[in-house]
């Protein structure tokens, strides 16, 4: 087994803006499973970020616990990073942002991370608007503990034991909308076409922006069954389409061909349905895409691409209106500016 | 573009650089592998079996793979395959003992070999095992050829060339030596079923026309007649002022060997520009290591001499100028002519093929250039009977070419005794074996050294320059051998891809290091070089295209910066890379009837 990667590169490897190849965005070799959606992603994100000529210093990835959470180590190897507790990234990232706002947060998380022991943080850190990149890697199960079924397994869905999940499953994309993220999004690990215009797009939203990915687990979770696993998504590849994302225009556009829908039956029989996004679809309105969720839930479908998007709301530090200067580069004489100027603030309150 | 098919020897056989250079093809990372594993003797036959001379060839080979080699265009420094490859011949055990053991059965075939050089103790040796008596006349005093004559002995010492020369001769060979021939007629009316015309390129070039040269010839010499007279100890001494005209590597050989006999102020003086001198650049360094001036763009204008006492030459001094096809020309600068003092010239400015022992009525066609018709692929001549090889065949080469001529040509004489098709050529031998052990576990050392070149130590000069015997590499150490074998890349272990079991998860396309493997839709091969995730921008280096997936994409792998490193089998959750080791070995003579394979380890 390896466990270092070859420090040679393709000699015409292309560079970006700052000089930078793609090299300089990746890590050190995944340990994950061979074949882990995850992995994808991960290279989703140094793709994006290698396009969008970041520097790498300016970023930071924050997870929480498992397989997902650990993904960070093996991505963006020149950034900063803090693996933290299980479902506990939100409040990291809140307290590394509120210290100092001119990075781009990446906070990596799984479905086990956010939708079971990190829900209270993932709904109040969507309440507050953290500006930051929130990406679930999406398995329907807990990978790193051996795959038991997660919130967000289907309801139905076989694992690879051979039970069936009886439970309905949280649908994180929907919850987030509700609960007011001004971005969210939601892609497959295996379309990288789709994915990266969309982490290039979440990384240039202000504000909160969520990405549902679904990342087949391929040890635990890609069997005849599982409405996670490869086979079953794979078939969808085609019928999604792909987005286009143009940094030096603020405008996000998405471009479906009208209405287009692929069935796909199920080992039980029953169908489900990717579907891409129509014209009369406004990811700027959130009654519409609300709207479209629950139909395309009653429908069992899923739906890919951009979903939603304001850009109106103000951030956390919007909100709580701090200063411009990021709080970590004030200096002791910015905070304790002396004596004769506390004296006036306390005359104001005398 | 179609799907790869891998199923042609020649595809994976072309992704080993090295041995796809090599004219022998011999199975570099093969031996490579084994001197890293100390198996020195297995490395070693793996070598004899494919390039018959391995310590000659470890020092002296004009090493065509090197250039070749992955490492180039990974890197920037080849591996150094020839240099190894004498480690493997420093440290062998019992070799013989692996050999061919006579006496063999006679088949009752009679075979002359003309000139003793590689190509004729190829075939010699491909042949004796078959049981063909072999008759060799040359006209030296030992075989060898121009290893023997022209190559000096501090670049190959005189007791490794016997060795290998006397492998062969013991396998039963009748050797004529100091044995002229003066009429192939007078052979060919003799009771030989083939003849085999060996006799390399024995002439080397003059300047006749040049003012001076007749009145001066005391002093000036043939280089390659010099390194001869030298080799065989005519000649033990030279003046104190010498210049070499030419810039092969006969001229550096000559150089060289001026030092050593006396030459205290040795200058080569050439009309090309330095960097496009013939001389491979090692022995250029090797040269002006020895205090060897290298003047060039000077074109030789005469002879000077006083009372038939050579004084010096002049020279044209000249700028080498292209035209927009890259043909260079060589103007003069307008300079003044420059006098060079000197007491002795060496002229090393080519060699020429010379038959004047062959009659030209024996129905042997020989074309325009006064050269032999050759058939490229068999070696035969326009006279059936009659086959050439080495520098003779299509002039002057090297020690490999005229080993792989050997067997080529043995392969068409074996042919043409059992009257069989000489185009009815046997295919090479070949065999795919999967390198994986367990999950993540290779039978080969997968990971990728980054370690530069190693350099190859030397005797001090002061040594080296007193005895033109005195070898002056000294051979890779056996703990710097092993650190230079860790920069092979293994191209032998070759990426296999079985599409069908392929989920496209793309783990092999994030994985890969150097970015050659892309999943995208089909197109003909220059938009699809253009599609991958670096365009496939070497023509030379091919791709390996699979079938249609599951989505409607293809697989492509541009072969050309691969570094064997098994990551995209590692990361593969369903085994659809695979590493899988390809030996592939021309099939020689003595292979052809028997089932017995090729040496392997
Ligand atoms: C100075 C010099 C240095 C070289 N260094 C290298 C090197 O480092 N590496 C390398 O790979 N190559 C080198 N070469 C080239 C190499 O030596 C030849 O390409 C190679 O030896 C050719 O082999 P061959 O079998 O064709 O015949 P040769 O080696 O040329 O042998 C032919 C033999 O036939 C004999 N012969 C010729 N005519 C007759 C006849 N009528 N009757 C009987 N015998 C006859 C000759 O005496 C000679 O012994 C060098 C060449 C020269 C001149
Ligand atoms: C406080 C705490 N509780 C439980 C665990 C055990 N645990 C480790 S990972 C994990 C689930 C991870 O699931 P998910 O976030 O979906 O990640 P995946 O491995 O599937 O990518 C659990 C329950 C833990 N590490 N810490
Ligand atoms: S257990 Fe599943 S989620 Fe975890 S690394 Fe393996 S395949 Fe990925
Ligand atoms: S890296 Fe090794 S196998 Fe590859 S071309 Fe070079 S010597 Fe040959
Ligand atoms: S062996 Fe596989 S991963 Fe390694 S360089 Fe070659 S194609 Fe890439
Ligand atoms: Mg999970």
């Amino acid at each position: 087994m390896s466990y270092l990667k070859p420090q040679f590169k393709h000699p015409k490897l292309p560079k970006n803006k700052i000089g930078y190849t793609i090299k300089e965005y990746e890590g050190p070799l995944s340990t994950l499973c061979a074949g882990c959606g995850h992995d994808s992603i991960s290279a989703a994100i140094v793709q994006a970020c290698f396009e969008m000529s970041v520097e790498p210093h300016k970023v930071a990835k924050i997870s929480g616990i498992g397989c997902s959470s650990k993904t960070p180590t093996y991505f963006l190897g020149n950034s900063h990073g803090f693996n933290s507790v299980h479902g506990r990234m939100p409040s990291v990232a809140t307290g590394a942002s509120m210290s100092n706002k001119d990075m781009v947060y990446f906070g990596v998380s799984g479905d086990g991370d956010s939708a079971s022991i990190g829900m209270g943080q993932f709904v109040h850190v969507i309440r507050r608007n953290l500006n930051m990149v929130y990406i679930v890697m999406n398995n329907g199960c807990y990978g790193l503990t051996k795959g038991q079924d997660s919130a967000t397994a289907d309801q139905g869905s076989k694992s690879k034991a051979g039970s069936v999940n009886p439970f309905q499953a949280i649908d994180l994309a929907s919850l987030a909308i509700e609960l007011g993220a001004p971005f969210v999004a939601q892609s497959f690990s295996g379309d990288k076409q789709q994915l990266v215009p969309i982490i290039k797009a979440a990384m240039h939203h202000k504000g909160f922006a969520f990405i549902n990915v679904i990342s087949p687990c391929v040890t635990f979770n890609n069997n005849a069954g599982s409405t996670k696993s490869y086979d079953y998504v794979r078939q969808h590849i085609e019928a999604t389409s792909t987005l286009d994302f143009v940094p030096e225009m603020p405008i996000i556009t998405t471009k479906y061909d009208q209405g287009k829908s692929t069935k796909v039956a199920l080992h039980d029989g029953s169908i489900i349905q990717l579907n891409k996004l129509a014209t009369d679809w406004d990811p700027e309105d959130r009654v519409s895409v609300v709207n479209a969720l629950q139909q395309a839930r009653l429908k069992n479908e899923i739906l890919t691409g951009l979903l939603y998007v304001n850009t109106e709301w103000n951030d956390l530090h919007g909100t709580l209106k701090t200063c411009k200067t990021p709080l970590n580069k004030l200096t002791e004489k910015d905070l304790c500016p002396g004596e004769e100027i506390l004296e006036g603030i306390n005359r104001n309150f005398r | 573009m179609k799907p790869t098919d891998t199923k042609n020897p020649e595809y994976y056989h072309k992704v080993v650089d090295c041995q796809y250079a090599c004219p022998a093809h011999t199975p570099v990372p093969e031996y490579i592998r084994l001197i890293a594993a100390e198996k020195f003797t297995e490395a070693y036959m793996i070598n004899w079996e494919s390039n018959v001379f391995p310590g000659v060839l470890g020092r002296t080979c004009d090493r065509p793979c090197e250039p070749a080699c992955r490492r180039v265009r990974v890197e920037e420094e080849p591996v150094a395959i020839c240099r190894l490859k004498r480690v493997a011949a420093d440290n062998k055990g019992d070799v013989k003992k692996h050999m061919p053991q006579g006496p063999f059965p006679p088949n009752g075939k009679k075979i002359a070999l003309i000139g003793g050089g590689p190509a004729s103790l190829t075939m010699a040796r491909d042949l004796a095992p078959l049981g063909y008596e072999i008759h060799l006349f040359d006209e030296q005093i030992a075989g060898g050829g121009m290893m023997r004559s022209q190559i000096p002995s501090f670049r190959l010492p005189e007791q490794v060339l016997n060795e290998e020369v006397n492998y062969i001769l013991d396998l039963g060979i009748h050797t004529q030596f100091l044995t002229y021939v003066k009429s192939l007629k007078e052979v060919l009316s003799q009771d030989y079923d083939a003849v085999f015309v060996g006799t390399g390129a024995p002439r080397g070039r003059d300047l006749p026309k040049l003012p001076g040269r007749k009145e001066a010839d005391a002093h000036i010499h043939i280089g390659i007649e010099w390194l001869a007279n030298v080799a065989f100890e005519h000649t033990k001494s030279i003046n104190k002022k010498v210049i070499v005209l030419g810039g092969g590597n006969t001229a550096m050989d000559c150089c060289r060997t001026s030092r050593r006999l006396g030459g205290k102020d040795v200058k080569v003086v050439v009309r090309s520009p330095f960097e496009e001198m013939k001389a491979s650049p090692w022995e250029k360094e090797d040269a002006i290591h020895e205090d060897i001036e290298i003047i060039d763009n000077h074109v030789p204008l005469s002879f000077e001499h006083e009372n038939g006492k050579l004084t010096g030459m002049k020279f044209q001094k000249v700028k080498a100028v292209y035209d927009e096809n890259g043909k260079r020309q060589l103007l003069p600068t307008g300079e003044d002519d420059v006098f060079i003092e000197a007491d002795e010239v060496l002229i090393a400015i080519g060699q020429e093929n010379s038959f004047p022992w062959i009659e030209r009525d024996l129905g042997l066609d020989f074309d325009k250039w006064n050269m032999p018709v050759v058939d490229e692929v068999t070696f035969q001549s326009t006279n059936s009977k009659v086959f050439f090889g080495g520098d003779s065949a299509f002039g002057p080469k090297n020690v490999i070419t005229a080993v792989a001529h050997g067997h080529h040509a043995a392969v068409s004489i074996h042919l043409f005794c059992e009257g069989e098709s000489l185009y009815d050529r046997p295919s090479p031998y070949t065999n795919l074996v999967s390198q994986k052990m367990g999950i993540h576990e290779w039978s080969y050392d997968s990971s990728v050294a980054i370690d530069q070149r190693y350099l190859v130590p030397q005797a001090k000069k002061s040594l080296t320059l007193k005895d033109r015997k005195k070898e002056v590499e000294l051979g890779f150490e056996i703990a710097t051998a092993y650190r230079e074998t860790q920069r092979c890349l293994n191209c032998d272990v070759q990426t296999v891809f079985k599409e069908d079991r392929c989920i496209e998860c793309d783990a092999c396309m994030d994985v890969c290091p150097t970015s050659c493997i892309t999943f995208t839709t089909n197109a003909e091969e220059p938009e699809l070089r253009q599609k991958l995730l670096v365009p496939a921008e070497n023509l030379e280096q091919d791709l390996l295209v699979s079938s249609e997936l599951k989505t409607g994409r293809v697989m492509v792998k541009d072969e050309d910066v691969c570094l064997h490193c098994g990551l995209c089998a590692e990361r593969c959750p369903t085994s659809a890379w695979d590493m899988q080791k390809y030996f592939y070995s021309v099939t020689k003579a003595n292979q052809m009837s028997t089932a017995f394979p090729p040496i392997e380890k």
